[in-house]
């Protein structure tokens, strides 16, 4: 059991290694000059100089890489061009509010999608079934950031009963919230009807049936056991999918978050600034993931008890 | 729905009742109401939606379809070499695929686009290098099954070398998933163009692909709302189209795409 959690640790920190090298390359390998794209295309030599020496871009690439690394394990994630202050404050100043709507949209999400995934397999290969599968597909399928929109103008224009954007009182997460857990609910019904029409074709299953159980106890209590340990990986895999959603999603609503800070930053060609959310983005899979696994290894008595996974 | 797609591309000329780039309606700066002579309304130039988003299905489909091909040439080639070639090499591609994996497509792709410029041929790009690692994943799998079956073990023990090994015993037999896995792929390429043109990050206009007409429509959205609802669901119809049609395969062949 310990063992398996450091093995999880260490594999973590090592995808952060990789991701903090592909940030790296993006801010500072891939434009001709980094000055120049931090500092505009106008702006004058001495500036330029005197940048190039602040980000050590006079030293060979893999002692800048080196300094990039050191700092960004101090949380130094340098500072924001445009907002003149440090990168790290300013997403730990937005987390809270990004914190906020992906939980609520993980919770919807997972509310909608396991009892539509569990209809569906329950109803396997009749019309509920089949119309499940086409409205799952129906909401994996909609732009998110025109739900958005859509949601904005009849919920805050036409009905007046939601604010037209911005974060000030409880009801103005719920449609946010709407737009970001209606991909994820499809998804998450189609993995759950997936593994669950593979765990009804089990021999246990059939062990059950035999007891004389009824159909819809074998499905809630045996075969959801093995079903949802699948999607509860998923469902921290699928983070990173769901904050590519929240970046529009907060565009949209306006809402004071860490994509909309990213928007901004993208917006703004405000360097550290990007690279500082995606690598902060990374960072909260990896979390994500490593609670993941600690669930797992708890859930999972195979784990629980040593043996391989 | 995808056939349908695929014919209003070709025939934009045709189908189109107006010329999408000029302005048709006298409307003085304001977007027109949908009416008899323009069904989905007229623009803030007095451009006709319908003739635009009809033009739109041809930038959009080009847009993803070439994003997919790239996707699919970095995914097939990482997946195929991973799979075939195991130890090492697969442990160093699964590895790099992990961290891809991590980080958000989109953030990801918006940080690509910022540091470079938002052309055509870059857009393409950026979507082919975020979004590759699931049908590498799934094209792994695949061909770790098949380099072990009879067939391409024979072939090896007579000789043949890893290229031809991989070109001519196992990529045909690849190919039925990485379909399957392209169509799928092609629904995301398309969601994902839409988001960067709906960040104004997008092929850049005049082009008219739906995503950035939302954009460019949202400042009339308290008087205009049809400007935003019909290039979204010009969006939400592709890549609908795209899912069913991949899904439908895959029901009936009664087989199923790895996690």
């Amino acid at each position: 059991m310990i063992a398996y959690l450091i093995r999880r640790i260490v594999y973590g920190a090592a995808v952060l290694l990789g991701t903090s090298i592909i940030t790296f390359i993006i801010a500072f390998v891939i434009p001709a000059d980094p000055a120049v794209a931090m500092a505009g295309a106008k702006a004058d030599p001495h500036t330029l100089a005197t940048i190039r020496h602040q980000l050590g871009l006079d030293l060979p690439l893999y002692l800048q890489y080196a300094h990039y690394l050191g700092r960004a394990l101090h949380g130094d994630l340098g500072r924001s061009y445009i907002r003149r202050s440090s990168v790290t404050q300013l997403i730990l100043s937005r987390f809270p509010a990004t914190a906020l709507l992906a939980a609520s949209a993980i919770i919807l999400s997972l509310g909608l999608g396991i009892p539509m995934g569990m209809i569906a397999a329950a109803r396997r290969g009749r019309i509920a079934d089949n119309l499940l599968l086409i409205v799952s597909l129906a909401l994996i399928s909609i732009p998110v950031f025109w739900l958005g929109t859509m949601l904005l103008i009849a919920g805050g224009l036409y009905l007046h009963s939601f604010p037209l954007g911005g974060f000030d009182e409880l009801r103005s997460l719920a449609l946010p919230t709407l737009t970001l857990a209606l991909g994820s609910a499809g998804y998450y019904s189609r993995i759950l009807h997936t593994n669950l029409v593979e765990a009804l074709e089990q021999d246990y299953i059939r062990t059950a049936r035999g007891k004389g159980l009824s159909a819809a106890r074998v499905l809630a209590r045996h075969a959801m056991a093995n079903a949802m340990l699948p999607l509860v990986t998923l469902a921290g895999l699928d983070l990173a999918g769901l904050l590519s959603g929240v970046v529009l999603t907060e565009t949209v609503f306006d809402w004071p978050g860490i994509g909309r800070l990213a928007y901004e930053a993208v917006f703004n060609l405000d360097i550290p600034l990007i690279m500082g959310t995606v690598l902060f983005s990374a960072f909260l899979v990896v979390v994500a993931n490593l609670i993941v696994d600690l669930l797992y290894a708890w859930l999972d008595p195979r784990i629980r008890l040593g043996e391989a996974p | 729905m995808v056939l349908s797609l695929v014919l209003t591309a070709m025939f934009a000329a045709q189908l189109a009742p107006h010329d999408p780039t000029r302005a048709v309606a006298a409307t003085f700066g304001d977007p027109g109401a949908p009416s008899f002579a323009f069904p989905l309304g007229t623009d803030e130039l007095g451009r006709d939606v319908l003739s635009r988003i009809i033009w739109g299905a041809r930038v959009s489909l080009i847009v993803g379809v070439a994003a997919m091909a790239i996707t699919m040439t970095i995914g097939v080639a990482i997946g195929l070499l991973a799979g075939f070639f195991g130890g090492s090499v697969d442990f160093a591609l699964m590895r790099f695929t992990d961290v891809m994996l991590t980080l958000p497509a989109l953030l990801l792709a918006m940080a690509f686009v910022a540091v470079l410029h938002p052309s055509l041929l870059n857009v393409l790009l950026v979507i082919g290098l975020v979004s590759w690692t699931q049908i590498a994943r799934v094209v792994r799998a695949e061909t770790m099954s098949i380099a072990s079956r009879d067939f391409v073990i024979g072939a090896r023990a007579l000789g043949g070398s890893p290229a031809r090994l991989i070109v001519r015993h196992v990529l045909p037999n690849v190919m039925p998933i990485i379909v399957v896995m392209a169509v799928l792929g092609t629904s995301g390429t398309l969601l994902l163009d839409a988001g960067l043109s709906f960040l104004s990050l997008g092929v850049p206009p005049p082009t008219p692909s739906w995503g950035r007409m939302v954009e460019e429509a949202l400042i009339y959205f308290r008087t205009a709302p049809w400007l935003i609802a019909f290039p979204g669901m010009a969006i939400f119809y592709a890549v609908l189209g795209f899912n069913l049609l991949g899904y439908g395969y895959l029901r009936a062949r009664g087989t199923r795409v790895g996690r």
